[in-house]
């Protein structure tokens, strides 16, 4: 069967995509850094659905390994999920260049460096699909959190391109953008309970929408909506906002 | 976001601990608080509800399977769905399972939940081979069938420690489908004897209206069945119905239940009949639509479920039913079921008799009728269900559970009272 490989596999979400591929028959390279922890995870995986699942250390900031990396990868995955992603408060990224500098390198330039080694691969063989978890945040910069909403928004920009590009060799790629999702890292944060998604829904949600060949996901759905309003709203009064 | 259970009643502020590794657990116990582990929000009152909550769902790896003994080795957090997912293909099924698939390991042992095999395979501890405890010192136990801490565990509602992980032996199936028969009655007498007549069936249940009045008071279906011998393993996943937000609370009245009772009762064909149905129609009919819970309305609903001895069932079964129908309160679904002999557990909930479980919305005037039916099930030397319980008096409680004390004392030896508790824990004190 095809192998899924899922870049930045420690996430809340990224286990569940993980749980989900392989209930649906696929098996599993998991990469990321300190792997090793995900040992007792890939064990549940593999007594749930019996699939394959191959640990891979990978550290996405560290671009001149990434080639060596994806040409090791044997048999060559099917799909390639990047959810590795990083956020820090606003306030930290905005007066320290190293924690702006890592925001942007894990979540735009080390998904750039791995996706077009992926991309060159997919156009060559005509075969093959790209899912890019971005965020909401990258549809508009607000104080609130615009370092990382900007790399997200290069992060669409990118997928969107590539979507573009790969289109004519039948491989898709699927841009996803979700809104408040219950994790680990949003454990200590209230979020309103009716806009934030749990890790396995937004999970089920990719699978359906790669699937089927979506382009644009928005999870819960609802955020689609709710970032058409304030992507409309005219810049002379979203400047002044606090949303 | 302040957890519910799934009664959604009482809504309070609580704050949940997520518990995805034991040693943040531990780090949680070390903290001068009080904790209640929840697992899955699906017992009914307060058991699980505290002001500071321990949340062990996300503590849910698969640890090992020994696919020739059928012993599964998992951590708390595990759903029984996820389970059945897994298993129900190789051929595996629970030896206990409870009227939802949708519940966690831990919550499974915590509630020591039982079936509609309990007359011939007893609780779910039957199933467990051992478990391991975070005691309230953050001591990690292994905790064996011949210990005290098992028999406190097993059904003593996160009252003794944190369940992490767990060994449980599953039952060999040969198909997914279920032979079912379904005995309609006219009355309490043919009810019961319907359920001797058929306790030699490896699984039975009762539905009952429980607005019927006079000579139809007790009538019922009785469903009876066991796996088929051979035939296919498979276990899809069929689509769910949602109910996507609180009903009125007017929807659930006395006309609507009794119409909703009357067509339930009518569509199944007279006397005896017989159905091939898969395992999620059998055993979780209510799992097959999410949130069902919203119908009774925002103010929630409880469930109220006792257990009568067997000798003195009937007669306290008629008085109860008697006084439900005259007060009108209505419930949807009241399940009858005749259970085997109790286990040596301190508080797991069965006995050999018959219980009767019933839901009702939360309205003025119900707490006293719950009150008036407590009198007839401690005159009937009766016991009610914990897991299902949100409002059970201390006295009422501590009449039906004689193994009361052991458990009072061992967790105030262990110094466990000073570190679990649920509001329910301090209603009943125990």
């Amino acid at each position: 069967m095809s192998y899924i490989l899922i870049i930045g596999a420690k996430s809340d979400i990224a286990k569940e995509l993980a749980r989900v591929y392989a209930k649906n028959g696929y098996d599993l390279y998991l990469a990321g850094r300190n792997i090793d922890e995900l040992q007792n995870f890939s064990e549940d995986i593999k007594i749930r659905s019996g699939r394959n699942v191959i640990l891979k250390e990978l550290d996405i900031t560290d671009f001149t390994t990434h080639l060596d990396f994806y040409a090791k990868l044997e048999p060559k995955p099917l799909g390639v999920i990047v959810v590795s992603g990083y956020m820090t408060e606003q306030s930290i990224a905005q007066t320290q260049w190293s924690e702006s500098l890592n925001t942007i390198n894990v979540n735009y330039t080390g998904a750039v460096s791995l996706l077009n080694i992926v991309a060159n691969e997919m156009q060559e063989s005509r075969n093959g699909f790209i899912v890019g978890v971005s965020s909401v945040a990258g549809d508009r910069g607000r104080k609130a959190n615009y370092i990382y909403g900007s790399t997200k928004a290069a992060f669409s920009a990118y997928l969107s391109g590539l979507r573009n590009r790969l289109y004519e060799y039948d491989v898709h790629v699927l841009t996803v953008k979700p809104g408040f999702v219950a994790t680990k890292m949003t454990a200590n944060l209230e979020l309103p309970e009716k806009l934030t998604a749990q890790a396995s829904d937004v999970a089920n949600d990719i699978f359906k929408a790669q699937q089927s060949k979506k382009n644009t996901l928005y999870t819960k759905w609802i955020w689609r909506y709710i970032m058409l309003i304030i992507t409309h709203i005219p810049e002379f009064l979203f400047k002044k906002m606090s949303i | 976001m302040s957890l519910l259970s799934w009664g959604m009643y009482p809504k309070i502020q609580n704050k949940a601990f997520l518990v995805d590794s034991s040693a943040k657990l531990a780090e949680y116990l070390k903290e001068p608080r009080e904790y209640i582990p929840f697992g899955n929000g699906r017992s009914y009152g307060d058991s699980a509800l505290a002001e500071n909550i321990l949340n062990i769902k996300p503590y849910d790896y698969f640890l090992h399977f020994d696919a020739e003994a059928g012993i599964l080795h998992a951590q708390a957090g595990v759903l029984l769905s996820d389970i059945l997912e897994a298993f129900v293909p190789q051929g595996w099924f629970l030896k206990v399972t409870p009227g939802t698939k949708l519940i966690t390991l831990g919550g499974a042992i915590a509630s020591d939940v039982h079936g509609k095999n309990h007359h011939v395979q007893g609780c779910f501890s039957e199933c467990v081979e051992e478990f391991t405890l975070m005691t309230a010192n953050g001591e990690t136990k292994t905790v064996t069938r011949d210990s005290e801490l098992f028999l406190a565990t097993c059904g003593g509602m996160g009252l003794t420690g944190v369940i992490l992980d767990a060994k449980i032996s599953l039952k060999k199936i040969n198909s997914t489908t279920i032979k079912q028969t379904t005995i309609k009655t006219k009355n309490l007498q043919e009810t019961f004897a319907a359920f001797e007549e058929y306790e030699h069936m490896p699984y039975s249940v009762a539905w009952i209206d429980c607005l019927a009045q006079g000579e139809a008071i007790g009538k019922c279906l009785l469903m009876v069945g066991d796996f088929a011998d051979n035939g296919k393993l498979d276990y899809k996943q069929k689509p769910k119905k949602n109910i996507p937000f609180n009903f009125p609370s007017f929807a659930l009245n006395k006309l609507s239940v009794k119409a909703f009772n009357w067509l339930y009762y009518n569509k199944a064909p007279a006397g005896v009949s017989k159905q091939n149905v898969d395992i999620d129609t059998f055993f979780y009919p209510l799992d097959a639509i999410q949130n069902w819970n919203r119908i009774y309305g925002k103010s929630g609903f409880t469930q109220y479920q006792f257990i009568l001895p067997k000798e003195r069932s009937y007669e306290g079964l008629k008085a109860i039913l008697e006084k439900i129908a005259a007060s009108g309160k209505g419930s949807f679904l009241a399940v009858l079921k005749l259970y085997g002999k109790a286990n040596a557990n301190y508080l797991s909930f069965p006995i050999e008799g018959y219980s009767l479980a019933l839901d009702f919305k939360i309205e003025s005037g119900l707490f006293e009728l719950l009150d008036a039916l407590d009198a007839i099930v401690v005159e009937f030397g009766g016991r009610i269900y914990l897991t299902k319980d949100v409002r059970v008096s201390k006295e009422t409680f501590e009449s039906g559970y004689e193994h009361i004390e052991k458990f009072r004392t061992l967790r105030k030896r262990e110094k466990m009272d000073t570190k679990f508790q649920s509001l329910q824990s301090k209603r009943v004190e125990i």
